[in-house]
């Protein structure tokens, strides 16, 4: 007869141990990390863009690109001057803490200061998967429809700072701000939210603050 | 979405905690999966075909147990399943809330033969 025997793991704590060994290796070279999610076509790389270009004369950058198959996204980083790695992901719709210790092995973490993790475009998987970096990012955009928090809660209530991007296209497009605010704030209160438009490039200063004031303090 | 990586990882710890009991087979693994997780039952169940081959896990049967999302009022207290799109508490209105259940992912326990 089969014999029941417990076992009460989290499926997911393998990738957390390493989540963590990949943290103590940042804390290590003294490199603060930011794990950067959005759907497609929300900006992100349009947002690491522009964050390289603002900070890299006092920060040395560097930037680890999920991405499916591409390494267009890489290519942009570094075109705007940082230390870029493409980690292909083979399909999987979401970076974990293995891809990003590969990631690691390619980029000279004494030569930077920030590294800014790109994940995949995807509202629901790469929030399951912890990498070890020091804050999560969601960047959202106007066009994208003011549900998403309700439709995507589980990326929502998980991160620490919050982009909402395109805020240019506001006029043209049917985005209800004070129905957005209210579903990140039941998931996420008190939620330090940036409204940004990478177009014009308002609101991005206060967002490189964060990041500046952020990195002093990583723990 | 991400259900390979979820089956990988639940074939690891089965054969990790059947080995360290001496199993010889693996014949059914507990699932505790929230609704909130984005695991869907179907994909896994594909997977685990494919990734438990040559085995001894093989042919195991996966039994799903779905946990509801339930949240606590911080105002009120009360705990309640949100029944629509809106988290806010169906007693008070309160948005001040809390997710108590159903954002786990567990493997619970496996039954094996010795």
């Amino acid at each position: 007869m089969p014999e029941r025997i417990p076992v009460v793991e989290d499926i997911l704590s393998a990738n957390d141990r390493l989540a963590l060994e990949n943290r103590a290796r940042l804390d290590a070279a003294g490199v603060f990390s930011l794990n950067m999610m959005a759907s497609p076509g929300a900006g992100k790389t349009s947002i690491v863009e522009r964050t390289i270009r603002a900070l890299s004369g006092e920060m040395r950058v560097g930037v680890i690109n999920g991405d499916l198959a591409t390494s267009i996204d890489a290519d942009r980083a570094a075109a705007a001057g940082a230390q870029a790695v493409q980690v292909n992901t083979g399909g999987e719709c979401h970076l974990d803490a293995v891809m990003l210790r590969g990631g690691m092995e390619h980029i000279s973490l004494d030569r930077i200061d920030l590294l800014l993790v790109e994940n995949v475009g995807n509202l629901i998987c790469p929030a399951a998967f912890r990498l070890g970096t020091h804050r999560s990012v969601l960047v959202a955009s106007v066009p994208e429809g003011a549900d998403k928090p309700y439709k995507y809660p589980g990326t929502y209530r998980g991160v620490d700072v919050l982009l909402i991007n395109k805020i240019d296209l506001l006029p043209y497009v049917d985005f209800d701000m004070p129905y957005f605010r209210s579903g990140v704030e039941i998931l996420n209160p008190g939620l330090v939210t940036f409204p940004v438009s990478c177009r014009t490039g308002e609101g991005l200063d206060a967002w490189f603050d964060w990041v500046r004031r952020a990195a002093e303090r990583p723990g | 979405m991400h259900e390979l990586a979820v089956t990988q990882s639940v074939l690891e710890i089965a054969l990790r905690h059947a080995a360290q009991a001496g199993a010889r087979r693996i014949c059914g693994l507990y699932l505790v999966i929230g609704q909130l997780s984005s695991v869907v039952d179907d994909s896994v169940a594909f997977y685990w075909d494919m990734i438990s081959r040559d085995t001894i896990a093989q042919g195991a049967a996966l039994h799903f147990r779905r946990v509801p999302v339930e949240m606590l009022c911080l105002d009120c207290d009360r705990r309640y399943t949100p029944e629509k799109e809106d988290l806010a508490c169906p007693v008070c209105s309160g948005r001040r809330v809390r997710l108590v259940a159903g954002d786990q992912l567990q493997l619970e326990s496996i039954d094996i033969e010795t």
